[in-house]
């Protein structure tokens, strides 16, 4: 394919599919990612394609999109119409559907009832209230997520419609390697899979190795339970991945690349697989390129489910076929990387940004974002939130913008207790901090990290000595064993969390964790073992006191470590039955017949067994 | 990670065989295709029994350590059979602060087996896996393919009851 192909291919994909342009009357698209399946967005989708054939209009497109971002709304259908804005339907199933076709595809009325608006309650006096309107939307600028839930990602016209491979025909035909690379630095954008090192600089490293092979590697591996962008991009806008490699391999000399998914991604393997073949087939990926002489292909490998090869090393022994354990660096990646050849290696959110650069220009993106972190960041907001789901904002928005106003706040009425960043190698940052301006710096400063993005919402009712654990729990697992520090190491820190949620610690074993803590930190030979007293650490300095309160008083104020309930009878219930008294096997209950009875709580063991006897319900635990 | 090792005997069929070699020969010259291999195999054979382990390292000149250092290594691979209707409950951290862990022990409870283990019919399996990207839904479980999300202690025997039924045994 030539550049005038390219273009001319761009203005027929546009008259294919955007209404009003073509031959298109309206476009109806279902948000078909894998949170749209799990909500049920098949039948939906089914009962719209059956409808329309009814109605025999030939003019109106019903398509398959990705993850539009409202996970919490899902299933969710958006009708696009010539000239006006997008209408979204929310929570939709099949016989809504049904409505939806009847009344706004074949007579144009809108269904007010079922839109974004209204769902919401931002709507007033059955106004249609555009997406855009929304609280969840409003502050939201999207750049790496521009495609997703717009176009068909298993459609390559639809990408080049919005420009796609617009950014590789500029560099390949008017731009130097370079250029590429400077653009990039200018740009400051960071890796987003965690460290935040800018990327203009890596790329620069690899550039600087003698020409010979090279590879391009992307990070699909999206370790950190609880984060979906990096699926979210993969199952939405692949070539956006694809045509961002191909860019790396341009500026930094490489003529192949791999992307490494999580096998438990499945669409997201699948959409990526057709992109590149769909690429190749156009002549986008493959030899001599535009016709400009660079060539570049591109393999998927499937992870298979170790944590630890996210680490950029041990992904690559991965790639190789072998454990994926991490090995010293250095040697870095740009001098030594896959299958010992200069590598540069990036995250997909990284690569998602690189086209829109390219294209627009460093300044456009670097006007975005604070003095040290450009551009925006996708976080996969979940946990106690009213409004779940994938937002993208720019850096330096506060973290009380995102819980308050985009995510809608907490459930319930409950109270807001602290939001966790950066997974298993990240922190926690409570209340008092809420409105810190997020970025890299700011986040690191106060004690948590920006992580890939995942950002999960806690309430009062999580305690959060549970929630080091639960994070510690999963690094002793994930632990590859190759470093003792962090094998054994967090194994101990890990008794010592157990002693402390079942009331068994004492202070000096608060102590015992710090130190350890900053043992396996010094000593541990990859990310993964370094960052793993994190949790522990950030929860320890930001919530002393419910640590203390487990230690000292054995109490869990959240009420979630069973072990440090107790049990107590309400006396207003109690008819002195003396039932209780005769169960319990220790003899921590007093009282005589017909008056109330009390449990001599540093007696009970909490076996249940007065509870369990109880006729009256009067025996609660807490 | 500990792995369970199954000790159900192999029950392999001249198909399945057929298929892995049919596998095996297109990827035999390239080392690094190690794991593509192994992840083909596990579907082929719904686990990775040390047979079939053993038959990848002769097709891939591959020694047998380093087969079963890398099937013991990832998560993803199987040594025992899962069950007709395997389980697998999201404890990813969205799914966690929401209350999994509870959902999680009632299903063992409902069971009668622990993490990793398959009922004694054959019918169910359970797991925990990690983030299945549905957290709007927290907490959520898969049955085979189906996910179920929104989920509380109370609606799980609701649930198994359905898989029960069409198995006969309700
Ligand atoms: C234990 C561990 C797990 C990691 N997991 C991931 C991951 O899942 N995805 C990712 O992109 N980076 C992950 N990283 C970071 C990578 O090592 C690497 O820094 C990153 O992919 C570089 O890309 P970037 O510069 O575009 O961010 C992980 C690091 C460690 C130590
Ligand atoms: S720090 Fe932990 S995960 Fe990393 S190499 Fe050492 S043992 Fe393996
Ligand atoms: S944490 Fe359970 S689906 Fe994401």
């Amino acid at each position: 394919m030539t550049v005038q192909e390219l273009n001319a291919r761009r203005e027929a994909a546009k008259k294919s599919f955007i209404p009003g342009e073509g031959s298109v009357a309206l476009r109806v698209v279902v948000g078909y990612a894998t949170c749209g399946i799990a909500a049920g967005a098949r039948p939906v989708l089914e009962t719209l394609r059956k409808e329309v054939a009814a109605l025999g209009k030939t003019d109106i497109l019903i398509e398959e999109t990705g993850c539009i971002g409202m996970c919490q709304y899902e299933p969710i259908v958006e009708v696009y119409a010539p000239g006006q804005e997008k209408v979204t339907y929310v929570k939709m199933d099949a016989q809504k559907a049904l409505t939806v076709a009847h009344k706004h595809l074949a007579n144009g009325q809108v269904v007010q009832e079922y839109t974004i608006g209204a769902a919401t309650g931002e709507a007033r006096d059955g106004e249609v209230l555009p997406l855009s309107k929304t609280a969840f939307y409003r502050k939201q600028k999207r750049v790496a997520l521009r495609n997703c839930g717009v176009i068909d990602p298993e459609n390559l016209d639809q990408y080049l419609a919005m420009d796609g491979y617009q950014a590789l025909a500029k560099a390949l035909t008017a731009m130097q390697p370079a250029d590429v690379i400077q653009t990039m630095k200018d740009s400051g954008l960071r890796g987003r899979g965690g460290g935040g090192f800018p990327t203009g600089t890596k790329w620069s490293f690899t550039a600087a190795q003698p020409p010979g092979k090279k590879y391009v590697v992307c990070n699909a591996d999206e370790g950190d339970p609880g984060a979906f962008m990096d699926r979210s991009v993969l199952e939405g806008d692949p070539h956006a991945v694809v045509e961002a490699m191909a860019l790396c391999g341009y500026a930094t000399g490489s003529d192949e690349g791999y992307v490494y998914v999580r096998a438990e991604y499945p669409i997201a393997v699948l959409h990526l697989e057709k992109a590149i073949k769909d690429a190749k087939a156009a002549g986008l990926l493959g030899e001599d390129i535009f016709g400009t002489g660079f060539s570049f292909d591109l393999h998927v490998r499937l992870g298979a489910g170790a944590f630890v090869c996210g680490e950029e090393t041990a992904l690559m022994t991965s790639i190789e076929g072998k454990r994926g354990e991490p090995r010293p660096r250095p040697p870095y990646p740009a001098i030594k990387g896959l299958f010992g050849k200069p590598t540069t290696e990036n995250n997909v959110e990284t690569f998602a940004n690189v086209p829109q650069i390219i294209l627009n220009g460093a300044e456009w993106f670097a006007s975005v974002g604070t003095e040290r972190s450009k551009g925006t960041k996708v976080f996969a907001l979940g946990g106690k939130i009213k409004n779940t789901g994938l937002v993208e904002i720019p850096m330096g928005t506060t973290l009380r913008e995102i819980i308050e106003e985009i995510g809608g706040g907490i459930p319930n009425g409950k109270k807001f207790k602290a939001a966790q960043t950066g997974g298993p190698s990240g922190g926690c940052i409570p209340e008092s901090l809420i409105d810190t301006p997020i970025d890299y710096d700011n986040l690191t400063a106060i004690g948590s990290m920006m992580g890939s993005g995942g950002l999960i919402v806690m309430d009062e009712d999580n305690c959060m000595v549970d929630i080091a654990r639960f994070f510690l729990d999963f690094t002793v697992d994930e632990s590859c064993g190759k470093c003792t520090p962090c094998r054994i190491g967090t194994k101990r820190m890990m008794e010592i969390l157990d002693k402390i949620t079942e009331g068994k610690a004492e202070e000096k074993d608060l102590q015992k964790l710090q130190e350890l803590a900053a043992h396996i930190k010094e000593n541990s030979l990859c990310g993964l073992g370094q960052t793993a007293p994190n949790p522990v650490l950030a929860t320890m300095k930001a919530f002393p006191d419910e640590y203390l309160a487990h230690v000292k008083y054995k109490k869990c104020p959240a009420g979630v470590c069973k072990a440090l309930l107790n049990y107590f009878i309400i006396a207003e219930k109690c008819k002195g039955c003396t039932l209780c008294k005769r169960n319990c096997p220790v003899g921590a209950i007093d009282g005589t017949v017909k008056n109330p009875h009390t449990i001599d709580t540093s007696k009970c063991i909490k076996c249940g067994a007065c509870m369990a006897a109880c006729k009256f319900g009067a025996i609660i635990k807490k | 990670m500990v792995k369970k090792i199954s000790k159900i005997p192999f029950s392999g069929t001249p198909e399945q065989e057929a298929q892995l070699n049919a596998v095996i020969a297109s990827y035999k010259d390239d080392p690094s295709q190690l794991m593509t291999v192994m992840q083909k195999a596990q579907s082929i054979y719904g686990y990775l029994p040390f047979e079939v382990q053993v038959m990848i390292a002769d097709g891939m000149d591959i020694p047998l350590e380093k087969v079963y250092g890398v099937s013991t290594f990832y998560a993803q691979f199987a040594l025992s059979p899962a069950g007709k209707h395997p389980i697998s409950v999201c404890l990813g951290t969205a799914c966690y602060v929401k209350g999994a862990q509870a959902v999680f022990e009632h299903l063992q409870e409902l069971l009668g087996i622990g993490p990793g283990e398959c009922t004694p019919d054959g019918v169910f399996s359970l797991e925990a896996c990690r983030c299945i990207g549905a957290c709007g839904l927290a907490p959520v479980m898969m049955i085979g393919d189906e996910v179920y999300g929104n989920l509380k202690p109370d609606m799980l025997a609701g649930i198994l009851e359905k898989y029960k039924k069409m198995e006969g045994i309700a």
